[in-house]
């Protein structure tokens, strides 16, 4: 195979999210249907018209020790234990260099987060009005600078072929992924950390997104709030964590006899052209992202078993989703298990791509699709045009090679589309 | 009442152990704070405004670079401590 078109597979994954703090719990919380929503109960949520969100299960102080976790953002803690995770579980024993299977120099990271450090921003602004610009925090501009957990995932693993932070809203952590694939497939890394993190549970941005009418008000009931495709559906749920990958080149892991999860196949990306916030109603950026994807890869239709679809739980982006994938895949769509599970995690914004990246791959491994919780009436237009995962995880097809899809997309009308595929 | 030597090194070692987490019993006058502490430049300037709080004292930024052990700052809080 040519070095501009190398194959790129995943060794490694990590995650910390509302259904535990690391991949395995939270594969467990995904497969048994399990909500990670609950209700926020620090002083501040009082006033606030959303008061439920999908907090860490593990705090990240409990595992960074605290002289290491007061100097990064919650964001950066985060990605630092996700990516961590994922380099034990792809097998390095130590940073590049040291561990002996991969040189610096052929290590990238890419982490991406869509607000980067605001709690850390916001927080040394209260400082500074309280208690003046002497207090400020000297850590305030590595925190909150949104290549944070990048750069400092690239610090912990050794890596110096490039650390990149692609910004794209909620389709950041996929875009990341996506670069990842790209730095491997073209030849400037054999190996990259990639996934995306986020921690905005704070009551400015619970504030601006409940303003915006984005978020669901469904205090009484958290963990029946986030409900994609249902017909009661009334906005997301706010999440928080991180997700990441360890992707490597084919051959890269085949030299050090790395276990593969599954192939990484490329990325379909487009931009809808339409609306700051408002998602185009027919799916067609979309659309044009999924027929960028089967252009630019050698994805066959026939292959893909499922989606883990961006699915948010708003009334018009849900749907829209659906109409793209029946308008590009025709009557495929019929053998397309169809799984939300931001039912279950809330929203991480720019870390969905990653911890639903690390869904869609398990998912793949072990060939079971997790359910969408809380559809009590699934909308018509959802019924009509795709097959969602009710109630129950699925089993996927036990042989053959399948594949499986993860949608991100995100404010700006940024879409992301990765393919993977069991090897 | 103006801080003895002693009051000063124990207050020093509680702020390293704070930021760095170093053990207190590790935070000696002849210790370096980069070499020895863990404490980085910025962490530093952390180490500096948390002293200045407890020590009531005054130091300038351009007096931190000659702060190099955990003596250097105990001689100067004791020099200029208000």
């Amino acid at each position: 195979m040519s070095p501009t078109n190398r194959t790129v597979v995943v060794t490694g994954i990590g995650a910390t999210t509302p259904l535990g703090g690391d991949a395995a719990s939270t594969w467990e919380g995904l497969v048994a249907g399990r909500s990670g929503v609950g209700p926020l109960e620090q002083e501040w949520a009082a006033e606030q018209a959303v008061r439920i969100a999908a907090q860490a299960a593990v705090e990240p102080g409990e595992v960074i020790p605290r002289p290491q976790a007061r100097r990064l953002d919650r964001s950066a803690q985060f990605a630092l234990i996700a990516a961590k995770e994922a380099w034990a579980d792809a097998g390095f024993t130590g940073p590049a260099g040291e561990d002996g299977n991969v040189e610096p120099e052929r290590l990238g990271a890419v982490i991406a987060s869509g607000i980067g450090g605001v709690t850390t921003l916001l927080d040394q602004y209260d400082v500074l009005k309280e208690k003046g610009v002497r207090r400020v925090s000297p850590h305030t501009v590595p925190m909150l600078m949104p290549n944070g957990p990048a750069a400092n995932v690239g610090l912990a693993v050794g890596a110096r072929a490039g650390v990149h932070t692609p910004v794209s809203a909620c389709a950041s952590g996929a875009e990341a992924i996506g670069y990842a694939i790209e730095m491997i497939r073209t030849g400037r890394a054999d190996v990259v950390v990639a996934g995306g993190t986020e921690a905005a549970v704070h009551p400015l941005p619970i504030a601006a997104f409940g303003n915006m009418m984005a978020m669901s008000k469904n205090n009484d009931d958290p963990q029946g709030a986030s409900r994609p495709y249902d017909t009661a559906r009334d906005g997301f749920v706010l999440g928080e964590g991180a997700g990441v990958l360890v992707l490597e080149s084919a051959e890269h892991a085949a030299q050090r006899g790395a276990r593969v999860y599954a192939e990484a196949v490329g990325q379909g990306i487009s931009a809808d052209g339409h609306d700051i916030v408002q998602p185009e109603p027919e799916g067609r950026g979309i659309s044009q992202a999924l027929r960028h994807l089967l252009d630019n890869t050698d994805l066959d239709p026939a292959e893909i078993v499922h989606v883990n679809a961006h699915a948010t739980s708003t009334p018009a982006g849900d749907i829209a989703e659906l109409k793209a994938l029946r308008s590009v895949f025709g009557d495929d769509t019929d053998h397309i298990a169809v799984s939300a599970t931001k039912s279950m995690t809330g929203h991480l914004l720019g870390g969905a791509g990653g911890v639903e990246s690390v869904a869609t791959v398990l998912a793949l491994y072990h060939r079971i699709a997790p359910p969408t919780i809380n559809v009590e009436n699934l909308d018509p237009e959802a019924e009509a045009n795709a097959d969602v995962v009710r109630d129950e995880a699925r089993k996927l097809p036990v042989e053959g090679r399948i594949a499986a899809l993860n949608d991100s997309f995100g404010f700006g009308g940024h879409n992301v589309v990765l393919a993977f595929r069991t090897v | 009442m103006a801080a003895t030597q002693e009051e000063i090194v124990a207050g020093l070692a509680e702020i390293v152990n704070e930021i760095a987490g170093i053990p207190v019993e590790d935070v000696q006058l002849d210790k370096s704070f980069t070499d020895d502490l863990d404490v980085d430049s910025l962490s530093m300037v952390e180490v500096v405004v948390a002293a200045e709080e407890r020590f009531d004292v005054k130091i300038p930024d351009d007096d931190v670079k000659n702060l190099k052990t955990v003596g250097d700052a105990t001689e100067y809080i004791l020099k200029h401590q208000g």
